[in-house]
């Protein structure tokens, strides 16, 4: 009888590891779920079966705990939702113990978890549609330890999928160490990933990992403290080049119900009222940017969370009577933010809605259709412009002023807004950067790489817990590995300041 | 007397007269309880100098002389017209079997940690479930009762449990046959299927001597349900009781009125926020309670035809809540044959319970609403076609519901229709045969089922319901859901039963092998309400999962002298929830115990009825570790339609990979008990003293794994060791006993301390712990922190003013950085009371009887959410909508919610009077009747606390909880026939 205790599971829903990868189909569906890993919290829409254990499942979405860490954290937004946990990013106060924290930190890493999974399955399977999902799976993987080295740089742990699923303690990778392999994964997949305008939507192909070689290369000086601006240049030129990619006419149809069919973006995480549900991702960007006397049907959604606006100080960034992504909504707020747990105080951005270019709201207003675009060609162009500035070779000083040019064009309508080539050095491509690319998750990363992020180069509203600002430690540039991880794995050691 | 008499005016008149003494001090007896056998209405007592006359039919009859502490003693009369009669001072107490696990016992021989509560001193009142028929009653077993939901369940928790994440439910064994551990989706409580007036008797098996014999499931104790049968050659008796009963809100959480929140608007917010006012003055919590009636009938037939003992009963209880349309209605009933055959050789037990359960269940989303929603504002606006249903609703400037505004709570409750029927099945057949060549051995098959079955979940929301909208068009919710549980069990075991009059010795062993299965199924289908015109599913699941559990298990009782005993038991358990390497597991138990009344040398102390002193050791396990079936093994789990992925233009169901770990083992935990039995006075004062270490190691612990190691950040390990130290007291006397008048009291105490000792793999000093006990906004409450209680607080200390009032959001500064952070907050004090008592006494006078039963609790803390949340900017949110609060705002005047200060966390010691009883028996009655008892009682009369918050009693120290426990009023008749 003791047979009976060797049971197998009896849901048709759930499958062992030994059955599942049988069928193209079957790594196609685990594939998903690697993009998925960033999209979505869990197994059901909505909420319910969440991937990791956090305060609240929908807080614990990767695309919403990365604006937070990237956005938040910095002159673009001050969130009014009173939460213990959430307000340190206001002010650039968060501890190894906030729960926040912990769930990016977990998020990156179940990525990470995920794709080895994946990858130890798929990488001896020979046929090349499941080849092709390998390199995915080792594109997503770099990606996420992209954010690990952006986020906490080296001394993060490191696994791959030569490590398998159990009890042991991952060594911990120096940041030199972890740079060269994200550096020599991307290299390795570039030519198994499907070249640009080939692959289906919703998927990373050639191009993105140009991009991600791009940003990595751009930060190397932050991350690695040696200069690869020459390679920055040398794949923001492959995108530019052989990406095939066009700016799209107008910008603010970026950010909209049916941005899939917007042009010029290389790699998007996308979301869909009926099929892919979850209040994290621009679920959440929307929502939390509604508030106060906004319509919340004027943004195709079904009410307001009333969390997100920005600081004065950026508002000031731009030519706000000319500058089309000048998307504020004044009505009932004010400039300065005398409260910053009170949504008035503040203007609030319209720059992301669940309304599609025709004016038609999303399917349902309860979960967005909007897609977020992580990798975008204006970004490549700005990318290729700084990476000149900064000395790199290979670059093409008149093509990044036209380049830049385009992207003012379309800000303006017209050439009024458009700079010289003098006018054009660092001090304008993060000012540019920031009017351009705002609530999409790069901020930090580029305050970071402009010396402005920490210290007193630069001061906003209620950074360091001032209302108007003031200096930060430089200990912040970096976030902690959360307590619970530095006690669970003794190869590992804190965050210099935590 | 006289009366009946004449009604037998045929028979002789032949009288006996004598005397009644105490045989133990030859005083005479007052008051003693003389019959003719098979003839109660004829009877007599003696008189205050212990003699009686009686007229009797025949000398050849018999007669039966009973007085309460004394054993009963039937006397033929043997032609004799002058009888006297010594009665023996009652120790019955002392040799009452008690049952245990597969087998019961001598009280006096047991030599583990039980404790036995049988139908006369259950709890009385309107009971729907077991676990209210012993709450107060047991040293070291506390019973929370949950709220005023009818039928709803009570926690019990034995020596406080042994976990931290894994279940600290005990194992209930209802007649042989273990309960599966998880509840039954549709029904409030697993326990009330089975009707209480069923049950003759509920053992706790404390100590891991006693568990020890359920191996892997007995870590937090056992509780053994036997109910009711019948004897061989017995009378028939019918049976009645009838109960009505009467709830009541005794207090209902202090809101602000109209008036008083107008003002506070207008003290505290702009215009914006008192544009948003209405004129009406509605009282929100008086909307949706109401006092409720129950009843529960109850009708019983116990006999024996021939070689058949049976008993047969039928139960009916419908329960109304005071919360608005919630209501629950239970039939049950129960057949027992207990026959012998081949000259009582073969003892056969066929029992058969049956249930159904029709539950409605209120939406309790209108409790909270009712507290929030703005005092101002209307009920209704309008009627049932306008918008939302016509009930006042706030809304944002395009008339569509503000989703994080209160819902009106009077709508919640009539615009959703919630019921499920639940059927479920408990039978056993058990079969004991003693061979005649070898009659010191029985050999026993049990076979048992336990199924159950929600045959008809359903949820209905009206598609107008504002609190259903999700801003599209398509509204209202439809959910279809049921369950499926089957449990199967086999036992089979052999005791064999010797004296050795040579050595001295006596001995009892069994041995024998147990299988059980447990199934379930289920699925839930949820869409929008109007499926004929859009179907917008929301979930499609289905689920079904099973596990084993095969064990072997013996038992030795050794007996030297009938003066010291041994108790040795061991059971090896296999579980199909862990892997092959960590299934199989040894549970052993060991015990002494030393009957000292029984020596020569106390003979002398004549006073000492008992005094016996017990030792005992255990090992027991933990396996319900609320991580499903499989928690060991790699699975992928496909995602539901409305979770898919985008590739191209097509939505991909995605398969995610599964936590899990492959070491996962029972936690164990291992129990020392010493324990001491005390009588005295021929056993009117009796009871126990005990105390207990317990260590669990191997904790089932959910850690956060290294990261990268694992497709999860959340992880069931065995990781970390939690002690508990307690000591238990109980004593019940009976200071009265004379020819009119009985008075027992009773009365236990509890004191039991816990500490984390280890928590991870690693040593690191600065490891806070395990955060949790979710509150508001992300916050936690609470932490598992090695050296410290469980679930201690983890709060900031707040600051006063000189006027004793807290400074809102200034804190100590703990480490004294100058800065108030997260490093400030720290551990203070933990749910668990100090100390807990139970008291209870019970007086007879004639033929009244009065009776209560209360329980305190000193030093357990409580945090106090709903004051917490209190806060003035939390009365007007911006996006259009106000809400009212607890009036306990005014302790703190918290412009906003600081949800981590200490100042919420209070002391909620307690002493509630549970139950008062008054009863009275009819003593002359027709003939048909031979007894009816009418009985008032009061349940949950009072609580005396200083507590804040509306009910100090809260299961896991965190106080969001503003439904009333009601005050209920029950009328009962007892009817023999």
């Amino acid at each position: 009888c003791t047979g009976d205790l060797s049971t197998t599971p009896l849901d048709n829903d759930v499958q062992t590891s030994v059955s599942v990868y049988e069928t193209q189909g079957d790594y196609e569906q685990v594939l998903a779920k690697l993009y998925a890993g960033l999209a979505l919290t869990g197994q059901s829409g909505g909420s319910g079966a969440p991937d990791i254990q956090s305060d609240d499942e929908g807080f614990s979405n990767y695309m919403r705990q990365l604006f937070a860490a990237q956005v938040v954290s910095t002159d673009e937004v001050v969130v009014a939702w009173d939460n213990p946990n959430f307000q340190p990013y206001n002010f650039q106060s968060w501890s190894a113990s906030n729960s926040f924290v912990f769930m990016m930190y977990s998020r990156v890493y179940y990525e990470i978890a995920l794709a080895n999974e994946f990858i130890r399955n798929a990488k001896g399977n020979n046929d090349p549609t499941i080849q092709t999902y390998n390199a995915e799976a080792r594109f997503l993987r770099a990606l996420s330890y992209w954010h690990a080295l952006d986020l906490y740089g080296g001394g993060v742990p490191f696994v791959t999928e030569n490590d398998g699923v159990g009890a042991y303690n991952p060594p911990s990778i120096s940041s030199d160490s972890l740079f060269n392999y994200i550096e020599n994964e991307l290299l390795a997949i570039e030519d198994q990933l499907s070249a640009p305008g080939q692959g289906e939507y919703g998927r990373a192909n050639r191009a993105a990992a140009w991009t991600l070689l791009t940003k990595l290369y751009l930060n190397a000086e932050v991350y690695i403290g040696e200069p690869h601006y020459t390679e920055a240049i040398t794949y923001a030129k492959r995108v530019i080049d052989q990406g095939g990619y066009q700016l799209e006419d107008n910008y603010q149809d970026l950010f909209l119900a049916d941005n899939h069919t917007a042009n010029g973006i290389i790699f998007a995480v996308p979301s869909d009222g009926e099929n892919m549900q979850s209040y994290g991702n621009t679920n959440y960007i929307i929502h939390a940017s509604v508030g106060g006397n906004m319509s919340a049907s004027n943004f195709g959604i079904d009410g307001p969370w009333a969390g997100n606006r920005v600081t004065p100080e950026f508002v000031n960034k731009f030519d706000l009577d000319n500058d089309s992504r000048a998307m504020f909504f004044t009505d009932g707020q004010t400039l300065d933010i005398e409260d910053p747990i009170n949504f008035q105080h503040g203007y609030a951005v319209t720059k992301w809605q669940n309304i599609t270019s025709n004016g038609e709201p999303g399917s349902r207003p309860a979960f967005v259709d909007t897609d977020f675009p992580m990798f975008r060609l204006a970004d490549v162009y700005l990318m290729y412009a700084e990476a000149i500035e900064r000395g790199g070779q290979g670059g093409d000083n008149s093509e990044a002023l036209s380049l830049v040019n385009d992207i003012r064009e379309r800000a303006y309508g017209d050439a009024s807004g458009n700079i010289t080539s003098s006018e054009l050095d660092l001090e304008f491509l993060i000012n540019e950067r920031a009017r351009e690319l705002y609530w999409e998750n790069h901020r930090r990363t580029d305050l970071i790489r402009f010396g402005m992020f920490t210290g007193s180069d630069y001061i906003w509203s209620w950074k360091g817990e001032q209302k108007d600002g003031t200096a930060t430690d430089a200990i912040y540039n970096l976030y902690p590995i959360p307590s619970s991880d530095i006690n669970a794995n003794p190869n590992l050691t804190q965050n210099p300041g935590y | 007397c006289l009366v009946l008499g004449l009604s037998f005016p045929g028979l002789a008149q032949t009288s006996v007269s004598g005397t009644v003494t105490d045989a133990q001090s030859g005083e005479t007896l007052p008051g003693v309880n003389i019959t003719v056998k098979n003839m109660p209405e004829r009877g007599t007592a003696t008189n205050a100098n212990g003699t009686y006359n009686l007229n009797v039919p025949s000398l050849q009859d018999t007669l039966v002389f009973s007085f309460v502490g004394f054993v009963k003693q039937e006397v033929p009369i043997n032609g004799r017209t002058t009888i006297d009669v010594s009665l023996s001072p009652d120790v019955q107490q002392l040799e009452d079997v008690v049952v245990i696990g597969y087998g019961t016992q001598q009280r006096e021989d047991q030599t583990g940690s039980i404790t036995s509560v049988s139908t006369e001193d259950f709890n009385e009142g309107a009971i729907t479930s077991a676990q209210e028929l012993f709450q107060g009653k047991a040293s070291g077993v506390s019973v929370t009762s949950g709220d005023g939901a009818p039928g709803s369940g009570a926690t019990i928790r034995i020596r406080g449990g042994s976990s931290l994440s894994a279940s600290n439910d005990p194992l209930y064994v209802i007649d042989g046959v273990p309960l599966d551990g998880g509840g039954v989706a549709g029904m409030r409580n697993p326990l009330n299927t089975i009707n209480p007036n069923d049950i003759e008797s509920i053992t706790i098996l404390k100590d891991a001597s006693a568990t020890a014999i359920y191996g892997s499931r007995a870590s937090n104790g056992v509780v053994l349900i036997e109910t009711k049968t019948a004897e061989q050659g017995q009378d028939l008796q019918v049976s009645y009781t009838g109960k009505a009963s009467y709830q009541t809100i005794p207090k209902m959480l202090d809101v602000y009125s109209a008036d008083e929140f107008k003002n506070i608007i207008g003290q505290q917010h702009g215009q914006n926020a008192v544009d948003l006012l209405g004129d009406s003055n509605t009282k929100w919590q008086d909307q949706i309670y109401n006092p409720a009636f129950s009843q529960d009938q109850n009708l019983s037939l116990a006999g024996s035809t021939g070689f058949l003992p049976y008993r047969v009963s039928l139960g009916f209880s419908g329960n109304s809540g005071i919360l608005k349309t919630s209501d629950m209605e239970r039939l049950t009933g129960s057949v027992t044959l207990n026959p012998s055959f081949f000259d009582d050789n073969l003892e056969v037990n066929l029992n058969l319970k049956g249930m159904r359960v029709d539950n409605f269940f209120a939406n309790r989303g209108a409790i909270g609403s009712a507290v929030y929603f703005d005092p101002t504002q209307p009920v209704m606006v309008g009627n049932e076609d306008d918008p939302w249903g016509g009930y006042y609703t706030w809304t944002n400037s395009q008339g569509n519901p503000i989703p994080i505004a209160p819902a009106n709570p009077v709508a919640m409750l009539e615009q959703q229709n919630d019921i499920s029927t639940i059927y479920r099945s408990i039978g056993k057949l058990k079969l004991d045969y003693t061979p005649d060549f070898f009659s010191n051995i029985t050999a026993t098959l049990n076979l048992g089922y336990d199924y159950s079955d929600t045959g008809e979940g359903q949820v209905r929301v009206q598609e107008n319901a504002a609190f259903q909208y999700d801003g599209s068009g398509i509204g209202g919710l439809w959910t279809d859901y049921n369950q499926r549980k089957e449990n199967e069990l086999l036992d089979f075991y052999v005791k064999y039963q010797n004296d050795f009059p040579s050595i001295e010795s006596s001995i009892d062993f069994t041995a024998g092998y147990s299988w059980e299965h447990h199934l379930e199924e289920s699925s839930n289908y949820s869409t929008n309400r109007l499926r004929q015109d859009t179907t917008v599913v929301y979930s499609d699941t289905d689920f079904a999962t099973e596990n084993y559990l095969l064990s072997t298990f013996g038992r030795l009782n050794y007996s030297y002298r009938d003066k010291y005993l041994l108790t040795g038991t061991i059971r090896y358990d296999g579980t199909s929830r862990f892997s092959e390497d960590n299934r199989w597991g040894l549970f052993p138990s060991l015990a002494l115990a030393w009957k000292v009344h029984e020596e020569p040398f106390l003979s002398e102390f004549e006073k000492l009825s008992q005094l016996k002193f017990r030792v005992g050791y255990g090992v027991t396990g933990q396996q319900r570790i609320n991580q499903g079936d499989y928690p060991y093994l790699g699975t992928y789990t496909q995602s539901q339609p409305n979770a898919a992925y985008l590739f191209g233009d097509e939505y991909i169901q995605t398969l995610r990979p599964e936590g899990y770990n492959q070491n996962l083992k029972w936690e164990e935990t291992t129990t020392y008990n010493i324990g001491l039995d005390y009588g005295l006075y021929d056993g009117r004062l009796s009871g126990t003293v005990e105390g207990y270490y317990r260590k669990t190691t191997d904790l089932l612990n959910l850690v956060t794994p290294p990261a990268g190691t694992n497709l999860t950040n959340s992880i069931l390990s065995n990781i970390g060791s939690l002690e508990v130290k307690g000591l238990e007291f109980n004593i019940t006397g009976i200071p009265l006993s004379t020819k009119d008048s009985y008075w027992e009291v009773s009365f236990n105490a509890t004191h039991s301390v816990n500490e984390i000792t280890k928590l991870t793999t690693g040593s690191n000093p600065d490891y806070l712990g395990v955060r949790h006990g979710g509150i508001s906004l992300g916050n936690t409450i609470q932490v598992h922190s090695v050296g410290h209680p469980r679930s201690s607080f983890f709060v900031y200390e707040q600051v006063y003013n000189e006027n004793g009032e807290p400074i809102e959001g200034v804190y100590v500064d703990q480490n004294n950085d100058g800065v108030i952070n997260s490093s400030d907050l720290y551990r203070h004090k933990n749910p668990d009371p100090d100390v807990s008592f139970g008291f209870s006494s019970r007086y007879e006078y004639k033929n009244w009887d009065a009776s209560f039963s209360a329980r305190a609790e000193i030093g357990n803390y409580v945090f106090n959410n709903v004051a917490a949340g209190a806060s003035y900017i939390g009365l007007y949110n911006s996006t259009g909508y106000l809400s009212n609060t607890s009036t306990q705002l005014e302790n703190t005047e918290f412009w906003s919610s600081r949800f981590l200060s200490d100042h919420f966390v209070e002391n909620a010691s307690f002493l509630r009077m549970d139950n008062i009883t008054v009863g009275y028996t009819f003593s002359q009655l027709p003939d048909i009747v031979k007894s009816l008892r009418l009985a008032a009682t009061v349940q949950n009369a009072f609580v005396i606390t200083n507590y804040d918050g509306l009910d100090p009693e809260i299961f896991g120290g965190i106080d969001s909880n503003i439904y009333p426990r009601p005050r209920t009023f029950v009328l009962s008749a007892s009817l023999n026939f």
